[in-house]
């Protein structure tokens, strides 16, 4: 259910598409670029996102040399949600393009102490309104929240690869998805206070966020909200874009 | 946009499968809130209609009573968040004698296209009207059919003489206490009297001068007009009792669906030069018209409040299911499901 009680902190979503699609069959050409239904994946990704009136901006990071021809797919694909759009160069690894949505965010409008940030992989284009609207209600009310869907196989726990150390109980476990959504301020300053070996480390900002101490929701995530990361990825997608034409 | 639908592939089996929706233009992008399940509904869900006519229409996503908040407008007429409701019916043409809701070219969500089972609904600005503010959102959800009665009292109004002392309305369940709360309120000079089976249902009908069992002897009763809201089996017999009691030249609006031919004693209806008319669904008009007998008359929304039975907040399919189970074994009242997908 849509709220627009946004007098509390501005909204931002921070769509990362820094990905060089190296995994993918065409080397050259990272995935978010690939086609799903009529557009582009990172299309399909950002509209959904431009569509939620609580963000205040959705900002769209490409890797170096992605920047012009993204911005010229927002243009293109999205011309009525384009005024909302902004597309930025991201960083190498996946916090340093977080940190480059923050610092945009600084220069541009200043972090707030309520301001909430939405990060979401560009190539997970399935991602529903319901995920969107409850990841800023639960930024909002807890400072941060990881979408998860509960696991489904087994997981099994080893430490050296060849015998198994346990079996934790699957009830506890959940797979992790994006969005990942934070409270801006806090956010930054954890970023910025991670020591050169914790980076390395803890590339997932929710798990940073946890051991911490600091409280994490768990936000329903959709099985069908899926990452394409392998060609065979692409495959299903396609799939899944059932041939339906207009409706309604 | 990359919109999640949830199908019914075949009887009591819903798919999510996500489509490609164009938007832009002056499209209406719709979260819904809260939809209503409806007898139409469950004929598909149980798998009751006609194998032939199950093989054409599915998979399609049921469900055509319905409320949301709009998410994006991209004619800029609505804010985002404005309370909004559906219309299922949508016309293809203008027609200067034919009503929107008759026209063979138009479609309707739940039945000739996909309803309202989805993440969000995309609307041409036609399709959605504002909702009165506060009003209960639960109640506001089966507005549909709600017009489908306020269309059936505009339609009688337009062919019944000008008698109009006595309305009787055949059927003691949701339709029939609807059309009974609308006349009452449109017409609030006839005397309403409404025929049913069961004691137990009738008792409810506080608001109507007169209620009867069917097989209470009705000869004392001078009907003018009726309304056969029954449908399914008990058409036949509400017919029969409808087209001996009521007075001559008297209209008789049929709402009521049957899967099965209904006999009719045309020589009775002959004698008596009655008017037998159907009336379904609804256009925008009748929406529109509603949502005015709302906000003009808020006891009607009070009255209507007494027909929300089971209100289940949906997050998956097995919700989904458990909320048709549930609205099968219910005996009157509207299944409302919060829709959370």
């Amino acid at each position: 259910m849509t709220s627009s009680a946004g007098s509390d902190g501005r909204v931002y979503a921070a769509i990362l598409a820094g990905g060089s699609g190296s995994r993918m069959g065409n080397p050259d050409k990272p995935k978010q670029f690939w086609m799903l239904g009529s557009r582009p994946v990172i299309v399909q990704t950002v509209e959904k996102f431009a569509l939620v009136d609580d963000f205040d901006e959705v900002i769209v990071l490409a890797a170096a040399g992605w920047v012009k021809q993204t911005r010229d797919l927002m243009t293109r694909y999205l011309p009525s949600l384009a005024g909302k759009i902004t597309v930025v160069t991201g960083g190498a690894e996946r916090n340093d393009t977080i940190m480059c949505a923050l610092r945009h965010i600084e220069q541009e409008h200043g972090i707030g102490p309520d301001d909430i940030i939405v990060t979401h992989d560009a190539v997970r284009p399935f991602v529903t309104n319901r995920i969107i609207v409850e990841n800023i209600a639960a930024a909002r009310e807890f400072g941060a929240c990881d979408t998860v869907v509960p696991a489904t196989d087994t997981i099994v726990h080893s430490v050296d690869g060849r015998l198994v150390e346990s079996i934790p109980r699957r009830s506890e476990y959940y797979q992790g998805q994006t969005p990942q959504s934070f409270n801006a301020a806090r956010l930054k300053e954890m970023l910025e206070g991670l020591g050169e070996d914790e980076r390395a480390i803890l590339t997932d900002a929710c798990k940073a966020f946890a051991l911490r101490g600091q409280k994490v929701a768990l936000v329903r995530g959709d099985v069908t909200n899926m990452k394409l990361t392998y060609t065979s990825d692409m495959r299903i997608a396609r799939a899944i874009v059932g041939d339906g034409g207009e409706d309604a | 946009m990359l919109n999640c639908v949830y199908r019914l592939v075949e009887p009591r089996t819903i798919e999510p499968v996500t489509l490609e929706v164009p938007l832009g233009g002056d499209r209406i992008v719709v979260r819904p809130t809260h939809l209503s399940i409806c007898h139409a509904d469950q004929r598909y869900y149980q798998g009751k209609r006609p194998p032939e006519v199950l093989e054409s229409k599915l998979p399609m996503a049921l469900i055509h009573e319905g409320v949301g908040t709009v998410v994006h407008d991209f004619g800029g007429e609505y804010a985002p968040g404005t309370s909004v409701v559906m219309i299922p019916n949508a016309p293809a043409e203008d027609d200067p004698f034919i009503a929107e809701n008759y026209l063979r070219t138009s479609t309707f969500g739940g039945s000739t296209a996909d309803g309202f089972m989805q993440e969000l609904v995309v609307l041409p600005p036609s399709r959605v009207l504002p909702l009165p503010d506060g009003i209960d959102m639960r109640v506001a959800a089966f507005t549909e059919l709600v017009s489908v009665s306020v269309h059936a009292a505009a339609r009688f109004d337009g062919l019944a003489h000008g008698r109009r002392n006595t309305i009787g309305i055949w059927g003691d369940g949701n339709l029939g206490f609807i059309q009974s709360l609308v006349m009452r309120s449109l017409f609030p000079e006839s005397r309403i009297v409404v025929i049913g089976r069961n004691d137990y249902k009738l008792a409810d009908f506080t608001f109507v001068d007169d209620a009867r069992r069917t097989t209470d002897d009705l000869s004392d009763l001078v009907i003018d007009h009726a309304f056969e809201c029954c449908g399914g089996d008990g058409s036949v017999s509400a017919i029969e009792q409808i087209i001996g009691t009521i007075q001559p030249e008297g209209t008789v609006s049929l709402l009521g669906v049957s899967e099965n031919p209904v006999p009719i004693n045309t020589r009775m209806v002959l004698e008596k030069g009655l008017r037998l008319f159907g009336s379904s669904r609804s256009g925008c008009r009748d929406f529109a018209r509603t949502l005015e007998l709302y906000e003009n008359n808020p006891d009607v929304v009070e009255y209507l409040e007494s027909l929300i039975g089971v209100v289940r907040c949906v997050s998956s399919v097995a919700d989904i299911a458990k909320a048709f189970e549930e609205d099968m074994r219910k005996p009157m009242g509207k299944t409302i499901m919060e829709w959370d997908m």
